[in-house]
């Protein structure tokens, strides 16, 4: 099944604003989900029969400078073989204090559980509902978030210069 | 952070270690133990010889290869995705070259004999790094000798590869569009006597393991991983096929010149046990190594037959100066020892450093499974379990 048709059936269960549009120019066309209804969309592709996307290859957010934050899901099927990508675009939010938010899909897919957890360690991005939304590669008090195009080293980290 | 939303699981994670019982206890494994194959910390809640809780803390050997891969070109990265799962080197550039190629239009215009040299250097690497899987679980559970016969049957394919790549293993071979240097001239043959010699040690090394009594009390209906809990996590390459997945993606994606390859794909079947358990996981890198040596007596046929090196062959014909992609996204995916290794681009209008490269790393998502598998095991049993993922901290934390 091809990326446009299972956008019909999303669109078909969800409404017209499920899906804010489809992007068709590189290799892998994607559906850009809206933000809200990603965690049902998501149970939806899981339990459907006949897409029955049971295996989430990999989540990764991008930092895009001023049009915001990049969330990408790559998806398969491991009965039906087809592939898919999701992508959340959220709005360009740099305040330490407010970090851009959605929800988390650790329910539908445990393989979410650690990459969220990268995600928000590296980029700071904050999955709302995640059962244990903890640094996981750097140590708990890090300060910042390294994948960010905007993020200075800092000059030292307990005392160690590191720079 | 002023936020207490940001930090409100550490505290509970902080309370919930505070909070244990009186007849609980916490035990650290590692960073530095030896059965957590590199700097892997666990944290135990045990009860006794129980283990209640498995935490696991990565992150010790983080060396932001994502960081890395944004600030130079395609070409510089490669060394990097060596130091991935350092242990399979050739593997991981194959992965990151042909997503490139892909994205530069170039994949199918790969001469044959780049493509076979690919697949044979790959499939040596993977038999050297089940190697160590094999020899370290028998290290893991106490059987010494194995580890000891496996490094040595290593040590002739790391001669190899540093005879073709210069290194001995961290390689630099694979580069996007071709490789570094043609074969050295005889390499064939030599590669043909190895496996000679190494055919009947795979006999040798399976008489002594895979039927050990000891062994298979040790493993068998051990950290039994059901089908549907490992694809839930996201859980690859031989561990899926363990659980009874025939999942490899040399068939399914048919890229580089496994199409045209016979080999077979190994799955658990749950001879001594369950399927799924921890001695089907083992065997299956067993299975998985017969396997490569089939692949290799073909590419090597093949390489000598159909494809002969000649004097005009140009193994960096393809390789571009500068490497010009239009802005676009790319997820590509290979088969690792380990597992599923994907590399994801986003790449930048006119420009060759990409924008994001984020590494997917298969071991990464088969520790993430530890937490549920070790669950109401003995400790004993966990390092059993453990070893039997056969993970690379390269990888879990790049």
């Amino acid at each position: 099944m091809n990326t446009q048709e299972i956008s019909t059936l999303i669109i078909s269960r969800f409404g017209e604003h499920a899906i804010e549009k489809i992007e068709e120019m590189g290799l892998q066309p994607a559906l850009f989900i809206q933000v809200d209804l990603l965690e049902d969309i998501c149970f939806y592709l899981r339990d459907e029969k006949g897409l029955y996307f049971d295996f989430l290859n990999n989540i990764s957010a991008v930092d895009l400078h001023e049009d915001g934050f990049l969330i990408t899901y790559h998806l398969t099927s491991i009965p039906y073989l087809h592939t898919l990508v999701l992508k959340v675009l959220i709005a360009n939010d740099r305040d330490e204090a407010h970090l851009p938010e959605l929800p988390s899909v650790s329910a539908v897919w445990k393989t979410a559980d650690w990459h969220e957890r990268e995600a928000f360690d590296l980029m700071g991005i904050f999955f709302t509902n995640h059962p244990d939304l903890r640094r996981i590669l750097l140590p708990d008090d890090w300060q910042g978030y390294p994948l960010r195009k905007d993020y200075q080293d800092p000059e030292s980290y307990h005392g160690i210069t590191i720079k | 952070m002023s936020n207490t939303k940001y930090t409100a699981a550490l505290e509970k994670y902080e309370q919930h270690l505070a909070s244990i019982g009186s007849q609980e206890m916490i035990i650290n494994m590692g960073p530095q133990h030896p059965s957590t194959h590199g700097v892997l910390r666990l944290q135990l809640i045990t009860d006794g010889e129980i283990v209640k809780e498995v935490i696991p803390h990565l992150g010790y050997l983080h060396r932001c290869f994502d960081k890395h891969a944004e600030s130079m070109n395609y070409g510089k990265s490669i060394p990097f995705t060596d130091r991935l799962d350092y242990l399979s080197s050739m593997n991981n550039s194959h992965a990151f070259v042909m997503g490139v190629e892909r994205m530069l239009g170039i994949a199918d215009k790969i001469p044959k004999r780049v493509e076979y040299i690919r697949v044979l250097v790959c499939e040596l690497n993977r038999i050297a790094s089940h190697l160590i899987g094999i020899g370290t679980y028998g290290i893991d559970i106490g059987a010494f000798t194995p580890f000891m016969w496996c490094f040595r049957d290593r040590e002739h394919i790391m001669n190899m590869l540093e005879w073709v790549s210069g290194s001995r293993m961290l390689y630099n071979y694979i580069w996007v569009g071709g490789l570094f240097y043609d074969l050295p001239v005889g390499f064939e043959q030599r590669c043909a006597e190895f496996i000679t010699y190494f055919k009947p040690k795979l006999v040798e090394l399976d008489q002594l393991l895979t039927e050990n009594q000891i062994f298979i009390s040790r493993t068998a209906n051990i950290g039994i991983l059901p089908a549907d809990v490992a694809i839930n996590y996201g859980v690859s390459g031989p561990m899926l096929r363990a659980s009874g997945i025939k999942w490899d993606l040399r068939r399914i994606d048919a890229y580089s010149a496994y199409p045209e390859i016979d080999f077979d794909i190994p799955v658990g079947k749950g001879e001594m046990g369950t399927v799924g358990d921890c001695w089907d996981r083992y065997k299956i890198r067993v299975d998985e190594v017969k396997e490569s040596v089939k692949i290799i007596e073909q590419c090597l046929e093949r390489l000598i037959k159909d494809f002969p090196r000649t004097d005009t062959f140009d193994p960096r014909a393809l390789v571009p100066k500068k490497v010009n992609l239009k802005a676009q996204d790319y997820y590509v995916r290979a088969e690792n020892p380990k597992g599923e290794l994907g590399f994801y681009f986003v790449t930048q209008e006119k420009s060759d450093i990409p924008k994001r490269v984020k590494a997917r790393g298969p071991s990464f998502n088969n520790l993430s499974v530890l937490p549920e598998l070790g669950k109401g095991t003995l400790i004993a049993d966990l390092i059993a379990i453990l070893g039997s993922m056969d993970i690379v901290l390269g990888e879990v934390d790049r």
